[in-house]
């Protein structure tokens, strides 16, 4: 499946990824080579065969919904590149 | 002092031959000295580790001392550290200081042992050379023309030169195990789930894995006690005891049968590695195993499902770097998405944008199944290739790398890079347990051999490396660092 410059574009808009248009060309030679190689997964015989997601074919584990942390936030909230009052500061999103 | 294994150091500290803290200053002298050209360190932690090395001294004094009381370790950036800089190798974290410990973290400080710092690494775990760290590559000490192996170079390197007797490193695609080759010191990947992944900052969280890196199987063993069992805090750790390592170590291998996959001694592989790692094997017979060639026959598609599933689980967990509430945050963003796009932009490495966008990219509309799906379906079929091998074998040999360390900036194109992984990525992918042994020397740099064993073997493994040990001495060779011999 051949990548297109566009496609480039495209993945690092949807990872909110910053990219200028020359660093998106440098990219696309290296991801149409390494998206080459995965295509080689396409030769292989798969039917009736269960994705793996956990190598020990384990599912999630659950556990009882009780609080178990004690409040940390200023704790957590010191190493961020702004707050006030207790709350994370980001640019405007309602206007 | 700085030659001695972990064991060696810690029945030394309990003769009271020396203390902890003159074990950490000497230590701490040598980083200071060699550090310089080896660059495996991001951070030393000095002050802390004399603190706690004073503290050891003390417990021993009152007689609280246990087996790993007082002895010096580094750990893998990539771990938290409560109070101290965890970057992941990254520019987006040169500024995090973490505000806990992860539970590898607290395991070995509970168990009495000290941190001297935080070892050098591919950013976000993510190569197979040390060259792609903020901080700049790390080089190996047997030859500073060449690269340590990656993604735990750091701390391979530093366990090498004797700038620590044992490191903590990660592995997702054989990031322990090709750099303990490389850099000719012992290397256990444990079984998935098998040590706590709580406060291990994610690359791929379906395939990385902490272990031990020391001088040799004996000390990996003592290690892994004190790091495995189960975590409530990992969903994906394992409700399993933990058994004593050490115990079985010295258990004879007569009637061991050894399996060695006929794919990985195919085309790629140097003859000089191939040759050492042969000898090996060949030890191995002399102390009683029978070895037999078998097929894992998917082998050759480990890479392509890696390179799939990795940067897939990758794009999703490097998602949390945005700039908001840790990190690195760009100047006047003039929007929430300008925020985000502008401080991931510059806070990442060429190499983590790349698996961010193949991630990104096989995981968006039109792409999963042909991708993502089929990936996981391949990881099934090499599982199962590993567990039908293992109802023949007790334990598979080979290379952990094709080649020797190759030299500083000679594989500059990704997928030749990636192709480094190829005896290694496979087991993460099944989730066994594998080790890398020094086995020799290729043009004067170190040689690795690797042993798989199947799910929660590391008792086994640990035993077969140890006995290889006790016949070879490939395992007590040192680098000469330039400044010691001037």
């Amino acid at each position: 499946m051949a990548l297109e410059h566009a496609d480039v574009l495209r993945a690092a808009h949807l990872a909110r990824l910053g990219l200028d248009e020359g660093e998106a060309d440098r990219y696309l030679d290296d991801l149409g080579r390494i998206l080459e190689m995965a295509d080689q997964l396409q030769s292989i015989d798969t039917d009736g065969v269960a994705p793996l997601a956990h190598p020990l074919d384990a599912t999630q584990r659950l556990r009882a919904d009780e609080v178990t942390e004690a409040d940390q936030r200023e704790t957590f909230q010191r190493c961020a590149p702004a707050v006030e009052n207790g709350l994370y500061l980001v640019p405007r999103v309602v206007e | 002092m700085h030659d001695q294994t972990l064991t060696g150091l810690a029945a030394a500290l309990a003769a009271g031959e020396f203390s902890s803290r003159e074990l950490t200053e000497h230590l701490l002298a040598r980083i200071e000295r060699h550090d310089g050209a080896l660059n495996s360190f991001i951070t030393v932690t000095g002050d802390a580790a004399l603190e706690a090395a004073d503290r050891a001294d003390a417990a021993r004094a009152l007689g609280e001392a246990g087996p790993l009381t007082g002895l010096p370790l580094a750990l893998k950036d990539i771990f938290c550290t409560r109070g101290v800089k965890t970057s992941c190798g990254s520019k987006m974290l040169d500024n995090f200081d973490a505000p806990y410990d992860a539970t590898v973290v607290e395991k070995l400080a509970a168990a009495g042992t000290l941190s001297l710092g935080k070892t050098n690494m591919d950013e976000f775990a993510m190569g197979s050379s040390n060259e792609n760290s903020f901080y700049g590559a790390v080089k190996n000490p047997w030859d500073l023309g060449a690269v340590p192996g990656g993604s735990s170079g750091g701390s391979a390197a530093a366990v090498a030169a004797g700038l620590v007797p044992a490191a903590l490193g990660t592995d997702t695609g054989g990031s322990i195990r090709q750099p303990a080759a490389f850099c000719g010191i012992t290397g256990l990947k444990p079984t998935y789930g098998r040590v706590s992944r709580y406060g291990m900052i994610a690359y791929a969280s379906s395939l990385d894995q902490a272990g031990p890196m020391a001088r040799t199987a004996e000390d990996c063993a003592h290690l892994l006690g004190a790091i495995a069992g189960h975590d409530l805090r990992d969903s994906t750790s394992v409700a399993r005891g933990v058994p004593d390592y050490t115990e079985g170590l010295d258990a004879p291998l007569s009637g061991l049968k050894i399996g060695l996959p006929k794919e990985y001694f195919g085309d790629g592989l140097s003859a000089e590695v191939e040759s050492a790692v042969r000898e090996a094997i060949a030890v191995y017979e002399s102390l009683g195993a029978t070895v037999r060639e078998v097929s894992l026959p998917h082998t050759h598609y480990a890479i392509p499902a890696y390179y799939v599933i990795a940067p897939a689980e990758a794009s999703s967990n490097l998602s949390r770097f945005d700039g908001v509430r840790f990190g690195h945050r760009c100047e006047n963003p003039t929007d929430l998405i300008d925020l985000y796009k502008r401080s991931r932009g510059e806070g990442f490495g060429e190499e983590v944008k790349r698996r961010i966008l193949i991630g990104t990219h096989t995981l968006s509309e039109g792409f999963f199944d042909a991708y993502y799906k089929q990936a996981q379906k391949v990881r099934r079929l090499i599982r199962q290739d590993f567990l039908d091998a293992f109802e023949e074998v007790d334990v598979l040999m080979g290379p952990a790398s094709p080649t020797p360390a190759f030299d500083l900036g000679a594989n500059k194109d990704p997928v030749s890079m990636y192709l480094q992984d190829i005896y290694t990525i496979a087991v993460n992918l099944a989730g066994i347990p594998g080790i890398s042994v020094p086995a020799g020397f290729a043009g004067g740099r170190p040689v690795g051999l690797q042993i798989l064993g199947t799910h929660f073997a590391e008792a086994q493994l640990l035993n077969v490396a140890h006995q290889f040990q006790q016949a070879t001495d490939w395992h007590l060779r040192r680098p000469d660092l330039a400044e010691e011999t001037a």
